[in-house]
């Protein structure tokens, strides 16, 4: 292919426009811009001559007719090319509506402005879903038949039996982590020993619900916000709202509830592979047999943190379902809000988890538990 | 005009075999197109109308014979690129970058393949908004704020970004009502006639087989078994063929165009 060239040849009351080459738009390069700045303040008629000229395309026809113009004067063409020029002449004349460019301080004015208003109406938005929520399991307390049986146990077997396996080898490793640390920390201080109660207080208390609520955040507030957000742009929403299923009650229900009755299993089993990570931990570096593990457990670790640590996890259930729920909900007509929505779910979420759990231990201690 | 030599056809299909493990869809097709023609694929469901588009367009491998556009396999690695910016594609829903403005997307291909300044490209992409017959408001909303015959056309605004000689539709007409269907086909043949564009449209809409195509393919029985003007497919002893252009919907359209010539 040929590069477009133009030459200029200036007559009497005006001037000739030759043009030769390739004048599309992969051969045009700046040529645009060249031959702009060479017909600027032109006066006169401007003549056309296009018998050298290759490929032409709206590109290039768009780039000559914008420099020409002002100064056209008929002249001779092949057909193509008059079709052309003929083709994109509005589109010249009208002129290009230049981009109104917003002073930037009130561009960042604006744009803090509509982040708090977001920021607003998301509360809002999240305390409309958990009123709506509450009325809904007042209702189904009222008439329990109208439990979906079958959706409530498939989301239990995909959120909670098919995260087991993850659960407990996340909480095995945690176990073994803060038994290396502990170890190594209390034998320099000749207190080794203190490993075991460490292990048994932090599982219980802390990591054990904290962990599983993190995995669950990642695993399940994801997956309902993409499920619930996808049905949603599939109007499969809308379509049950018309045949009078209650969204709320085919789709949030299910699975809030689903949440609710395994994540306190989950836990159960985060526990257990947290303190079997740690005991493993001890036989191998402080030679504690776990025998005198679990010996050493009963007699150290009181049951009370073990309750302390179930005592959070309904709650942690709510707030990861509605999470992924209340944003599945509110997913619009576009695969952009899909993305953002699922995000938001799982940030949400896990932000959740972190606040109410320093919470609680604010609350547990004041209590003397 | 245009630098391109006369002798390679558009698009060559030669002894296409398509299959899905064991199930054959299409079984020693051919198919040439002629330069500035406009040719509609028809056929029954699951005749691989789209299979047969998305070999075509490079996306799917054949699973025998060859696919040629402007004379270059399409399936060699090497001539892709030049493929690329020789033909444009309209999806069947627009298929539109959700997360870029409408000017956008019709200023992503010249972005990618050319090297003109950016206002200059930005011009370029309003004067193709204009011309598929939007506002240029239209170039700052998102494709999720347009309605899908708008989005249609955005789509054959960024299908035509790059002025290619080979123009795709697939379904152009789908989902739009009789005024938008029929402003869409003339669009479509005025674009084809001022761009002197090769256009290839799969579709089931007998209006615009009607009023638009120059000739139709119809696919069957795993291979294209017509390939003929509309006027005279409608004489064709296929049972298939008869069905679909004497059944009550062909007869109604051909009513509507009947004495409606086109010239051209």
């Amino acid at each position: 292919m040929a590069e477009g060239t133009f030459t200029i040849r200036n007559e009497s009351g005006g001037r000739t426009l030759a043009l030769a080459g390739d004048w599309s738009s992969l051969t045009l390069g700046d040529k645009a811009a060249q031959l702009g700045d060479a017909m600027a303040g032109a006066t006169g008629r401007t003549h056309l001559d296009l018998a050298q000229i290759g490929h032409l395309d709206t590109a290039g026809a768009y780039a000559i007719l914008r420099a020409v113009l002002p100064t056209l004067a008929p002249s001779p063409m092949p057909r193509e090319a008059e079709r052309l020029f003929t083709l994109v002449r509005p589109a010249v004349e009208e002129e290009v509506a230049t981009r109104q460019h917003q002073p930037w301080l009130t561009a960042l004015v604006t744009r803090i402005g509509m982040a708090v208003f977001a920021i607003w109406n998301e509360l809002l938005s999240a305390a409309n879903f958990a009123g709506r929520l509450v009325f809904e399991l007042g209702q189904l307390i009222r008439s329990p038949s109208k439990l979906r049986g079958v959706a409530l146990t498939h989301t239990m077997e995909s959120a909670g039996i098919d995260a087991l396996p993850i659960v407990i080898t996340m909480n095995f490793f945690i176990g073994a982590v803060i038994g290396l640390v502990g170890t190594d920390l209390l034998r320099s201080l000749g207190f080794a020993i203190l490993t075991v109660q460490l292990i048994g207080v932090a599982m219980l208390r802390e990591f054990g619900v904290l962990i599983t609520g993190i995995l669950l955040a990642g695993r399940s507030a994801s997956s309902f916000a993409a499920q619930i957000g996808s049905m949603k742009m599939a109007q499969e929403v809308d379509a049950m709202q018309v045949i009078g299923v209650d969204p709320y009650e085919a789709l949030i229900l299910p699975r809030i509830i689903a949440l609710l009755i395994m994540m306190p299993l989950l836990t159960f089993a985060a526990m257990i592979a947290g303190i079997a990570g740690g005991m493993i931990v001890c036989w191998a570096a402080l030679d504690i047999s776990p025998i005198f593990f679990f010996t050493r457990m009963s007699e150290t670790v009181e049951i009370r943190h073990f309750w302390v640590g179930m005592a959070k996890t309904p709650l942690l259930a709510l707030l990861i379902a509605m999470a992924g729920c209340r944003h599945g909900l509110e997913v619009g007509g576009d695969v952009e809000s899909l993305g953002s929505r699922v995000t938001a779910a799982v940030v949400q979420a896990i932000f959740m988890i972190i606040l109410f759990d320093a919470v609680f231990a604010i609350i547990f201690m004041e209590l003397n538990l | 005009m245009s630098a391109i030599d006369p002798a390679p056809s558009p698009v060559r299909v030669t002894n296409l075999r398509s299959a899905f493990g064991s199930h054959v869809i299409h079984d020693g097709l051919n198919l040439e197109m002629r330069k500035g023609e406009i040719l509609g694929i028809v056929g029954g469901s699951g005749t691989g109308k789209s299979v047969l588009l998305n070999t075509i367009l490079g996306l799917k491998h054949p699973d025998g014979g060859t696919v040629e556009i402007f004379g270059r396999d399409v399936h060699d690695p090497k001539a892709n690129a030049q493929v690329e910016r020789r033909t444009g594609v309209m999806f069947q829903g627009g298929a539109l970058f959700s997360s870029l403005t409408c000017g956008q997307n019709v200023e992503a291909p010249l972005c990618e393949h050319t090297e003109l300044s950016k206002e200059f490209i930005r011009e370029l992409a309003l004067l193709k908004i204009k011309l598929v017959g939007l506002h240029s408001r239209v170039a700052d909303q998102m494709p999720s704020e347009l309605s899908g015959g708008m989005r249609k056309r955005v789509g054959i605004a960024r299908a035509l970004s790059l002025d290619p000689e080979l123009l795709f539709l697939d379904e152009p007409t789908a989902g739009l009502d009789p005024v938008g269907a029929a402003e869409f086909d003339q669009l479509t043949r005025d674009l084809c006639d001022s761009l002197g564009l090769t256009v290839l449209i799969i579709t089931h809409d007998l209006d615009t087989l009607h009023a638009i195509t120059d000739r139709i393919a119809v696919l069957a029985e795993k291979k294209v078994i017509a390939v003929a003007p509309i006027k005279e497919l409608q004489h064709y002893d296929h049972p298939w063929i008869k069905s679909y252009f004497n059944g009550p919907r062909g007869r109604a359209a051909e009513e509507s165009y009947a004495g409606i010539e086109r010239t051209h």
